[in-house]
């Protein structure tokens, strides 16, 4: 029988927590019910751990798990930083804890916050007003095409294109197809930055927007900014910023300042709220002036000293069924509040100089630059998806890998603000240490976590997404 | 030493030393910090944000005294978001900070905790719906629905734009619909309801062979049980339209399983377990039908093995995805909810089915016992529909409904108010100990 208490045990062996079905399991059947038996199930199986179980379940997976404080967690255009404690103890708040159909005289202190928070990004980004409501990135990318859509709409000016840079985030080509959009891809200039040129040859009357993320994904910031901004005006579209990199830039440049008409902020990039394994972020969306009139409903407003909710005259509508991701929300006002304008100025000039220090320390080939928050190194010969398995054996998360496509078998790395000098050496030393291993080590990596290299294809070819679908149990 | 409210400077949280950074310039051939930044003069930012830096105990203390303004009320709301006793167990596995602090599973070998977590929470989903393939996690429930339409609109065989709701649907739902069938050019359109529940005559006659997409809700957003389910599923298919339940994990253990009364897609809010109120804060609970996989939206979690032969979990079927597929992905959904979804598993595994069962029976029993005592009230005929509900109900007031809101809210209680007449009362756990001085609050104020 296997002892599977016994952690201790050698590497070899066995040490995969066994699911909670396979643990304690009970079938409850369905009778004497207040409900007619025509509308109840007859039976429901599940896990049923007694609670000291149940904990010591979830501890053994989340010692099978890696977050920002196990190590450094370089993944690029992630921005994993350290995520600090007192965020939580704000948003667990039981006076934070209310109902959202609550009339708005009675949650004055939650409108008050969030009027707080609309102020305090719309300072941060240059922009005029901003709305809380998008639960994450991509839906406030969505907020924001949409937003742009209306725009058109109210001017009777109906346009069918989306331009984006080959370069970009995968959500943004998603969004604008969501939104109903045809998708320009525009391929990158050489030096990595949009091609004017092909710019100038992509828009036209049909161009609703372009999306741009500054700096972009290879951390280059886009220089002719300006120029992007009136060639995109001039043919009538919008500017839309992705938020994805603001990290870079606080306190040096504001996308308002640079042209863009409406941004998103991604809160667990920019402002430290924890990613959570997958989510919950939050995406709000800043606009300037023009566009007001078109923010989702309901938007919060002062009005003598009191605050309530309104539907802007053009708003697009929701973007989330209720006011979007609140305690994410709170989580952000804490931290800008923390930091203010020296701490958000200080997060960004340390987050780019852990940037360029890293990128001075490896010996991987770093094509590009100047950089700021992130940098993209080429694994050349190596295959980047095998080399950051073999990061794994020496203990630090690897960076992002195989993107963006224009770098050769891409290291997309973001070390972020939260990281010494020496824990970047420690990564370093990591990233050297593989640059010099052999194919062979790292076909076999890793060979150090709890799990060997997983097999994907199967996975993918033989789909098993339930314990129910699994013919080993 | 600096006393705990001194003003900082610099980020807290950016633990260089003023040697290192020296060091580190150095190392780089950069002169200053300001250096480093490739920024044009002209578009360049040089006045401040104007947002003073706060000690860690004076933010909290802002923050208190922000939420301070809050009314304190005992809230017997619902119309989909509910509040049911969290166990503090769930508060403490779920803060530890390898899942709170991690990221979406790149790297499955360093992520088989979460991983494995998620999968837990697919396959008990599985086994509430009866359906094959559960994602692990959407935005929330109406944001569930706007990807259930899309995926209507790409799984149907034959052409057909229209999308079927109830005539009672929360507004803001119905709003978020529009947005998500905005794109793809689908119309959203009501059908009639009859007393509280699916008026299946009204129905049949305004589906039709352009539709694409049947929505129903058990409970209704009432809180009434519907009770022809079956009768809706199949007219769905009778013109190929997908049949869309909207439920929720609770309810789901004790009504009909979905798969039985022909149910193609499951959407609803999953936070209901584990989460509790947080204004609106969600989990979008998305489950649909194995032949409909490669068109699923969002994260799903696949068992494999590693090369050591062992079970292990991945992130699976990812050229669905926007990181992939880019503008032909299924959705453009890349951060979710997982970590809510993480505190559902744990909710719901902590219940267990004995405590599910009993959970979901209370919430018919309370229901029923409180319309039952409310229509004792002179003034309040309850429940306004004679069916059964789950957690919640609507009532007729003599009164103006506005003004028993704001009677009962300066008593410390709030209600939903619906109509000139109407108001909608949800009863769980959380507000028992609390009915006796509801009840006698409400015969004050609905005289």
């Amino acid at each position: 029988m296997k002892y599977d208490q016994a952690r201790w045990t050698d590497d070899n062996e066995d040490r995969y927590e066994p699911l909670l079905s396979e643990k304690a399991s009970q079938t409850v059947d369905i009778d004497d019910s207040p409900l007619p038996d025509d509308l109840t199930r007859d039976s429901l199986s599940l896990p049923d751990p007694a609670e000291p179980e149940l904990a010591r379940h979830y501890t053994r997976l989340s010692q099978m798990n890696y977050g920002v404080e196990s190590g450094p967690f370089p993944l690029g255009s992630c921005t994993m930083k350290y995520n600090p404690s007192f965020t939580e103890d704000v948003a667990a708040r039981a006076d934070a804890a209310i109902h959202p159909d609550r009339p708005d005289s009675t949650t004055q202190g939650t409108l008050a916050l969030c009027h707080r928070l609309q102020d305090y990004l719309g300072r941060i980004g240059g922009m005029d007003a901003v709305t809380l409501q998008p639960p994450a990135g991509a839906a406030g990318e969505f907020t924001g095409i949409q937003i742009a859509k209306a725009y058109h709409e109210h001017n009777d000016d109906e346009r069918s294109e989306v331009i984006i840079p080959d370069s970009a985030h995968g959500t943004n080509f998603a969004t604008a197809a969501m939104a109903g959009y045809d998708v320009v891809e525009l391929p990158s200039g050489d030096d990595g930055r949009v091609d004017i040129e092909a710019l100038e040859a992509a828009v036209g009357d049909e161009t609703a927007a372009l999306m741009l993320t500054n700096p972009n994904t290879l951390g280059l910031f886009e220089r002719d900014i300006e120029h992007v901004a009136d060639i995109v005006h001039d043919a009538g579209g919008l500017l839309y910023y992705d938020g994805a990199n603001l990290n870079a830039l606080l306190g040096r440049a504001r996308p308002g300042d640079m042209g863009f008409d409406v941004m998103h902020y991604n809160v667990h990039k920019t402002f430290a709220t924890p990613h959570g394994g997958g989510g919950p972020g939050a995406g709000p969306v800043g606009v300037r002036e023009e566009l007001a009139q078109f923010l989702p409903n309901p938007h919060v407003r002062e009005r003598g000293g009191n605050f309530e909710h309104y539907e802007p005259d053009h708003s697009i509508g929701k973007v989330h069924g209720f006011y979007g991701n609140w305690p994410v929300l709170l989580k952000t006002f804490a931290y800008i509040a923390r930091l203010g304008d020296e701490g958000l100025r200080d997060a960004s000039a340390k987050a780019v100089l852990n940037a360029n220090y890293l990128a001075e320390q490896i010996e991987y080939e770093v094509p590009f630059g100047p950089f700021h928050h992130e940098f993209v190194a080429s694994a050349g010969e190596q295959d980047a998806a095998d080399a950051a398995k073999r990061m794994l054996d020496y203990g630090v998360h690897p960076p992002t890998t195989k993107w963006p496509e224009i770098v050769d078998e891409a290291l997309m790395t973001e070390p972020t603000e939260g990281e010494t000098k020496r824990s970047l050496d420690q990564l370093a030393a990591a990233f050297n240490a593989v640059a010099g291993d052999s194919d062979a080590e790292l076909a076999d990596a890793p060979s150090r976590p709890t799990a060997k290299r997983i097999d994907q294809a199967t996975a993918a070819r033989n789909p098993r997404l339930s314990w129910q679908a699994l013919d080993d149990t | 030493m600096s006393n705990s409210d001194s003003h900082t400077t610099g980020s807290p949280y950016a633990p260089q030393t003023a040697a290192e950074t020296a060091t580190m310039l150095e190392a780089v051939g950069a002169d200053d910090l300001e250096s480093l930044f490739d920024v044009p003069e002209s578009v360049a930012f040089d006045g401040e944000f104007g947002i003073d830096a706060r000690s860690e105990r004076a933010a909290r203390r802002e923050v208190a005294r922000l939420l301070g303004r809050n009314a304190d009320l005992t809230e017997f709301l619902g119309r989909g978001h509910y509040d049911h006793y969290v166990p503090s167990v769930v508060d403490d596995l779920a803060s530890r900070s390898e899942f709170l602090t991690s990221y979406t599973q790149y790297q499955p070998e360093v992520a088989q905790g979460f991983l494995q977590a998620l999968f837990e929470f697919q396959s008990m989903l599985v086994e509430l719906t009866g359906l094959g393939v559960a994602n692990c996690s959407m935005y929330d429930d109406a944001t569930a629905l706007g990807e259930a339409a899309t995926l209507s609109q790409r799984v149907r065989s034959v052409s057909g734009d229209r999308i079927l709701v109830p005539e009672h649907l929360r507004e803001g739902k119905r709003a978020v619909l529009s947005n998500y069938a905005d794109g793809p050019e689908l119309t959203v359109e009501s059908y009639p309801m009859t007393d509280g529940v699916v008026d299946v005559p009204a129905l049949t006659d305004e589906i039709g062979d352009d539709t694409a997409m049947v929505y129903a809700e058990s409970p209704t957003v009432r809180g009434v049980i519907e009770e022809r389910l079956s009768a809706i599923g199949d007219l769905a298919h009778d013109h190929e339209a997908l049949f869309c339940l909207g439920s929720d994990p609770v309810a789901l253990s004790l009504l009909e399983r979905p798969v039985d009364v022909g149910a193609d897609v499951v959407v609803g809010d999953a936070a209901s377990l584990g989460t509790g109120t947080a204004y609106g804060f969600g989990l979008g609970m998305f489950v649909t039908r194995e032949e409909y996989l490669r068109q699923v939206p969002g994260r799903l979690v696949g068992a494999s093995e590693d090369a050591a032969d062992r079970r292990a979990y991945t992130l699976t079927l990812q050229t669905r995805e926007q990181h992939i597929r880019k503008e032909r992905a299924t959705s453009n959904i890349c951060t979710n909810q997982a970590w809510v979804a993480l505190r559902t598993a744990m909710h719901a595994a902590w219940l267990g089915p004995d405590g599910l069962v009993d959970l979901a029976e209370d919430c018919v029993t309370r229901a029923r016992d409180l319309a039952d005592r409310l229509d004792d009230i002179v003034g309040v005929k309850a429940p306004v529909h004679g069916r059964h509900h789950f957690r919640e109900f609507l009532a007729h007031t003599d009164q103006p409904a506005s003004a028993i809101v704001a009677d009962l809210a300066a008593e410390g209680f709030a209600v939903h108010a619906v109509g000139d007449h109407l108001v909608q009362v949800c009863a769980t756990e959380t507000t028992a100990d609390a009915t006796d001085e509801f009840v006698a609050a409400l015969r004050e104020v609905a005289k």
